[in-house]
């Protein structure tokens, strides 16, 4: 593991400001491409264009919500077809107790549908950007503080195979970086 | 990036003359000034008008719990419900609150998807808006049932004599529409905070802000690598509210149009709703908007277009409830069902209620058309007082929907008349009372505006922007150079 001295020294990695979002995207396609891949832009919207500046592909996050709403969808027609027609056939105004019931289900179908598909996006947002985290290196360095009011930061850890200390920071500086500053555990 | 490919005629949309589009935070702020302002609200010491309005409305609220603790302990026969009439105004109430909460999501879900970028000023109070009138929505169905006591029949477990409820009854489709629409839109405007609460997280000087910041901002960093599933989940949460916008008041609607009483029993009553009550949801949105915008300083960011844009939806939403009115009356006429024509003739001509149905048409159809002038919809006057109008409008459209209906059905011996008690009275002072104090604690404690989102909107948020206005500016010399 390459990370042995930079965690004796306890350095996590530089934080490198930019003047604005063009600056930003330009100086990420840079590091994508010098081949980075423990990295990140700290912005305070989503860039548009950063995952490509970056190289990430989309997220998989839709394929959890899909599977929430399919269960949700299962979860009401079973509950209202096992209560309702099987376990005590409930007769209202001599309307059928039997598969023609099903479309009496729907509206709360669709409601547990999207109840349940909602909580998955919830949920797996959460799982995806593994929050909450309350405690991270960065928040000991200043200036990363910034980036939730109007800094656009790269961000750059020393765990990254191609890390090398002054080498990246002279990298970020030639890609157009303002402030560099180390950010320790 | 394309910096010699493109052709030489080729211009940014976002300065092309005649096509370019009004600036949606104006002045030119930058984002430490969207910070700085929305911040200050929560930071700074609130003005002297906040508390002159939630002292009383604190004091409404207690009103509230004192008519809530009357009727529970004293039972429902202190209200004016009676038979015929069994549906006063409680469930008036209720789906007036449920109609205001549709603004929200609608601003949130429908204008996200069809790319409003001018929705990013007004959606986050919006949304609170909604969860706060759902909230004083629910209070009446939750009470109406008498029993309160009881009132956890209704959750999907078998009850206390082991019965299971009944999943085809409308009232039951009411309680999982109802609540689905408030935990979505819980979920969807939490999500939308996250950034934000980060934001106060990080400019927090006191160690309790920065401890209730930084929990609920769950540690957020803002990398783009969060940002692509935050990205992804708004999305589909937006996807996913649509559809509820359009069904929650439909099956609130059910609550009626299964029934058999004429006046009730129709077609148009899903539809009807849905644009009602995104009609009084969006009045009630520009009625505390209009205040909060002068108050605080948000000139720049809820712009005269903003309140001119949900002056439009508005004026369209009123005139479709305004066709609405005119069908019932057109079919009520045409279709031959002697129940609905007398029905609606008692409504608007010979019924002890006709007073309620002229109003409503007024406050509803006549009032809002003041929009079609551009000069009613930049005054702001003209705007607030038109607005409140429509809120007054919807309130007695559910009244005329609701009691002057069951006091004239099939039977003429069945006929009789509802009026209000004291204690009905005070319950929905009371209600506005619960609203108003947690829109004003929401003021005080939340950012109003979403930063992040408004901060992604400005001109210079586009990355590719910057190259433009250069290449432009390059073209020009060409230009100027080559004569």
């Amino acid at each position: 593991m390459s990370t042995s001295s930079s965690q004796t020294n306890g350095l996590f990695g530089y934080v490198a400001q930019f003047a604005t979002s063009a600056d930003l995207y330009h100086a990420a396609e840079e590091v994508r491409d010098a081949g980075f891949t423990r990295w990140d832009v700290h912005t305070p919207y989503p860039v548009h264009g950063m995952d490509h500046a970056m190289g990430l592909k989309k997220s998989w996050l839709s394929v959890v919500v899909l599977a929430g709403g399919i269960a949700g969808a299962f979860t009401a027609l079973a509950l209202q077809f096992f209560t309702q027609v099987m376990l005590y056939p409930t007769v209202v105004q001599d309307k059928p107790t039997n598969l023609f019931t099903i479309p009496a289900f729907f509206p709360v179908t669709f409601e547990l549908t999207i109840l349940l598909a909602a909580f998955a996006t919830l949920f797996g947002l959460l799982i995806f950007i593994m929050l909450p985290r309350w405690n991270h290196p960065l928040f000991n360095s200043p200036l990363f503080a910034k980036f939730s009011d109007d800094a656009f930061l790269l961000v750059i850890e020393a765990r990254d195979a191609k890390f090398k200390a002054e080498q990246t920071r002279s990298f970020l500086s030639e890609i157009g970086a303002g402030d560099i500053e180390e950010v320790k555990f | 990036m394309a910096e010699t490919t493109t052709t030489p005629t080729a211009v940014h949309p976002s300065e092309a003359p005649g096509v370019a589009r009004e600036q949606l935070v104006l002045n030119n702020r930058s984002m430490s000034w969207v910070s700085n302002r929305i911040c200050g609200i929560v930071e700074n010491r609130q003005p002297f008008i906040w508390w002159v309005l939630f002292v009383p409305s604190v004091f409404l609220f207690s009103c509230l719990i004192f008519t809530l603790v009357y009727l529970v302990s004293t039972g429902v026969g202190v209200w004016g419900t009676n038979q015929p009439v069994s549906w006063g105004w409680a469930i008036v109430n209720f789906v007036f609150w449920i109609g205001i909460g549709h603004a929200g999501t609608l601003i949130s879900a429908i204008l996200f998807l069809t790319r409003q970028k001018w929705r990013t000023s007004v959606n986050r109070a919006s949304e609170a808006m909604t969860l706060i009138a759902v909230i004083c929505a629910g209070i009446f169905p939750g009470f109406h049932v008498g029993r309160f006591w009881m009132v956890w029949f209704l959750a999907p477990v078998p009850n206390a004599n082991a019965i299971w409820q009944n999943f085809k009854s409308p009232l039951l489709w009411d309680v999982f529409a109802v609540s689905t629409s408030f935990i979505v839109s819980v979920i969807f405007w939490y999500i939308g905070l996250i950034p934000d609460l980060a934001t106060l997280r990080d400019r927090a000087k006191k160690k309790l802000g920065k401890m209730l910041y930084g929990f609920f901002a769950l540690g957020w960093r803002g990398g783009n690598r969060q940002w692509r599933h935050y990205e992804m989940a708004y999305l589909l949460l937006a996807a996913l509210s649509t559809p509820l916008v359009l069904s929650v008041h439909s099956v609130v609607s059910f609550d009626f149009a299964t029934s058999v009483v004429p006046g009730w029993h129709t077609t148009i009553f899903p539809p009807y709703f849905v644009a009602g009550a995104v009609f009084g949801g969006f009045a009630m949105v520009l009625t505390l908007m209009l205040p909060v915008r002068k108050l605080y300083g948000l000139e720049d960011l809820i712009t005269a277009k903003h309140v001119d844009n949900m002056a439009k939806i508005i004026l369209l939403t009123g005139t479709i409830v305004g066709y609405a009115y005119i069908m019932e009356l057109f079919i009520s006429y045409y279709a031959g069902n002697q129940f609905e024509t007398d029905a609606f003739h008692m409504r608007i001509l010979s019924g002890p209620y006709t007073w309620a149905y002229y109003c409503m048409f007024f406050c509803n159809v006549i009032a809002p058309q003041v929009f079609w002038f551009h000069w009613c919809r930049h005054n702001l006057w003209v705007v607030f007082l038109v607005v409140n109008i429509v809120n007054v409008g919807m309130w007695f459209e559910r009244f005329v929907i609701i009691p002057t209906t069951l006091a004239r059905d099939f039977l003429p011996g069945q006929w009789g008349y509802y009026s209000p008690s004291w204690v009905e009275k005070l319950m929905f002072l009371g209600t506005f009372g619960l609203f108003l104090m947690l829109f004003l604690l929401f003021i005080r404690f939340l950012p109003v505006i979403a930063m992040s989102e408004v901060k992604g909107v400005l001109p210079e948020s586009d990355p590719h922007f910057p190259a433009w206005r250069k290449l432009r500016e390059k073209r020009r010399l060409a230009a100027s150079s080559a004569k």
